[in-house]
């Protein structure tokens, strides 16, 4: 039961990810919403997967893969972002500050 | 288990919706969100049919996945970069 | 002493991976961990006895439980953006001065501003964090640098610096 409760709250997350992915305007705000709706939804149905199976040899494996998608997904996020800044994306029509466009050159 | 079942057909139309980002997006750092996220997304998908078809070796796969996935991704984000990989 | 504790890692990580204690299956996880340890222990930690303080665990603890908290506060906060009709954003590239020295505690600061609610990190150039912020909500530089770090900065400093 706690299992399926997390896996629900899991999906949940996800579905708003994909929402943000959808209907925000630029690159970088689409990252922001992708990223961190994507990673707690699917850590949590990790974590949903670990409580079905207890600490046998399948729970064990959904609880180390935890920690890897956790570190994976940021650090593929912030090598994205800064790819994208150097490949030419230009902030959105809402931005209003960048501090960063005087330290790259 | 039905409940389970509703929820990896949400699952998968999510991962389904990210490929409607791929093929509109008007950039190619667009794309590339898109395919990073359908990674995660992919990983939810094999934990759940690990518990719907109790073999744990479903969660292997979603292991590699993580991996390779990660991988990809910092080599597609070099390639935007314009950099060499072993900056 | 760098190989050793890469040794040691990287055979536990196998043995949770695998939880199989047969001979065959030690000898194969044991070559592998030492293949891993020759060619990437020059990429590990300086300073390995830190993995012996036993203080440090405590403070890693505390840190994990404000993390998780955070990450929860920042994916309501991202449903609000999202589903509100008129999505209220303001985003900008913030400049924040860093406190922290060592390398390994710049990079889990990075990471946990990435999973903290509106910001995610850019790139750190000299001692300058730069942060993309989805809602800039104030212009005057003490002020924003208190409400990015100062969540993590204490608990990071005792944990792994």
């Amino acid at each position: 039961m706690v299992s399926t409760i997390l896996i629900a709250i899991g999906v949940l997350f996800n579905l708003i990810g994909c929402i943000g992915l959808i209907r925000l305007p630029d690159v970088y705000n689409r990252l922001q919403s992708a990223t961190k709706c994507g990673t707690l939804g699917t850590c949590s149905i990790l974590a949903g997967a670990l409580f079905h199976f207890g600490f046998v040899d399948a729970g064990i494996k959904a609880l180390i893969a935890i920690p890897l998608l956790f570190f994976g997904a940021t650090a593929a996020a912030h090598a994205l972002v800064r790819g994208a800044y150097h490949f030419g994306v230009k902030l959105g029509d809402k931005s209003v500050k960048d501090d960063y466009k005087d330290a790259v050159k | 288990m039905d409940i389970l079942e509703i929820l990896l057909y949400i699952q998968i139309v999510l991962s389904a919706s990210c490929l409607f980002r791929i093929i509109r997006g008007p950039s190619i750092a667009d794309r590339m969100v898109a395919i990073d996220i359908f990674g995660v997304l992919v990983v939810g998908i094999c934990a759940i049919l690990s518990i719907t078809t109790q073999r744990s070796f479903i969660l292997d796969i979603g292991i590699a996945w993580i991996i390779l996935s990660f991988i990809g991704t910092l080599t597609l984000a070099k390639y935007l970069s314009g950099k060499k990989l072993n900056e | 002493m760098r190989y050793l504790a890469l040794f040691i890692l990287s055979f536990l990580f196998w043995l949770l991976l695998t939880l199989d204690v047969s001979v065959a299956n030690l000898i194969t996880g044991a070559v592998a961990a030492v293949i891993t340890s020759l060619l990437f222990a020059r990429y590990f930690f300086d300073r390995v006895y830190k993995f012996l303080q036993p203080v440090r665990y405590f403070w890693f603890v505390v840190y994990l439980v404000v993390l998780i908290w955070e990450c929860i506060k920042a994916n309501l906060d991202v449903a609000y953006r999202v589903l509100h009709p008129a999505m209220p954003i303001k985003p900008g590239i913030v400049k924040v001065k860093l406190e922290l020295q060592s390398d390994f505690a710049r990079t889990m600061l990075a990471n946990s501003i990435t999973m903290t609610p509106g910001t995610i990190s850019v790139d750190i150039i000299d001692d300058y964090l730069y942060v993309h912020w989805i809602y800039v909500r104030s212009e005057d530089p003490a002020e924003y640098s208190r409400q990015i770090t100062g969540r993590f900065e204490k608990f990071i400093k005792k944990t792994f610096e």
